[in-house]
């Protein structure tokens, strides 16, 4: 499936599909659960990485469904197919940004998404003991939830 | 004019109402959804008085279907992929292609699927397989038309009111009462 017809797909939906709810909601609920996390495991950011990953995978399991329902698409033919849809449906449609596609390692096995705008981190300054900046990833739970969805569709 | 002998949820004014919406909510007769391990974790009839079977047979009946379902996947024809002509000294022995051979199925870009559909005179079962691997299976009227209308639907009703209910397990029997819900309002509707 061609990149421009992919992005058509998740404007489409986006525009005609989704609930949408406010934005500042969904940041600050986020925010406050990340610092209660960062709370009750004692700023031990390695602990509040696995847990944040381990919530994301829990949604993705389930979020895979709404996402196949809404966008009715099949099964990619390959890896970039997939990394397309994943940034210009999926993102777009829950989150309503696209991240860019890049980085691919030489065996087409490895990419990055880049955020140039993360609605999950507005507002947001790490705390500032020296430790957060490097060691707590703030969206991990975005990893989490591609992790579980991906899996449901058998990667 | 005969009168139905099971009640009906939509309002009837007349005789005549009642023979129309019965001829539409003939359409969908019942549905089953299939986990991906083949077990049965939805059953429910749309229409008041269908013969029932035993939750036993339900159970066989899903596990069979999802066998049957990974045969029919299985059995798909492969062709080979075509080869540069043989020379003529290896194929007068006649033992040439499939040793080095490789296949591939016919429509290379559509993928493989599994039984969509089985039909009989008397009812058309309709399989949708979601890329998890749960299967839906919608029993209906051979006549009704835009049936995987009403199953994408069906579907979209089972990612809202299922997969985010956050008290239900993945994998296990439905029991959402919201969806049950939505599902016979949104049937009716149609009707």
């Amino acid at each position: 499936m061609s990149s421009t017809k992919t992005s058509r797909i998740g404007e489409e939906i986006w525009k005609t599909r989704v609930d949408k709810v406010n934005a500042e909601l969904v940041t600050l609920t986020y925010g406050t659960i990340v610092a209660q996390l960062c709370q009750d495991y004692d700023s031990n950011y390695q602990d509040v990485n696995k847990q944040l990953d381990k919530m994301g995978y829990n949604i993705g399991m389930r979020l895979i469904e709404e996402f196949l329902a809404k966008s009715g698409v099949g099964r990619c033919a390959n890896f970039r197919e997939t990394a397309d849809m994943i940034a210009k449906v999926g993102f777009k449609i829950f989150l309503n940004v696209t991240p860019t596609v890049t980085n691919w390692t030489s065996d087409n096995t490895q990419f990055s998404l880049i955020f140039e705008d993360n609605p999950l981190a507005d507002f947001v300054e790490l705390p500032d003991d020296g430790r957060a900046q490097d060691e707590l990833w703030f969206s991990n739970i975005l990893c989490g939830v591609l992790r579980g969805s991906l899996e449901m569709v058998s990667y | 004019m005969p009168t139905p002998t099971f009640a009906l949820s939509t309002p009837c004014f007349s005789g005549h109402a009642v023979r129309t919406s019965v001829t539409l909510t003939m359409g969908v007769f019942s549905l089953i959804i299939i986990n991906k391990a083949g077990g049965l974790i939805y059953q429910r009839e749309f229409q008041s008085g269908l013969r029932n079977l035993s939750t036993n047979d339900y159970l066989v009946l899903a596990g069979t279907f999802h066998g049957v379902h990974a045969i029919t996947r299985s059995i798909t024809p492969k062709i080979p992929i075509s080869q540069p002509a043989p020379s003529p000294a290896t194929s007068s022995t006649g033992t040439t292609a499939p040793a080095t051979s490789s296949y591939s199925y016919p429509n290379p870009g559509v993928p493989v699927s599994g039984l969509d559909y089985l039909e009989t005179d008397k009812f058309r079962l309709t399989c949708f397989q979601t890329l998890t691997g749960t299967k839906f299976l919608l029993f209906t009227d051979p006549l009704t038309g835009s049936v995987d209308t009403i199953i994408q639907k069906i579907y979209e009703l089972y990612a809202d009111y299922v997969m985010k209910n956050p008290f239900y397990q993945i994998e296990m029997p439905v029991r959402c009462e919201a969806f049950d819900r939505h599902l016979g309002a949104w049937l009716r509707g149609r009707a």
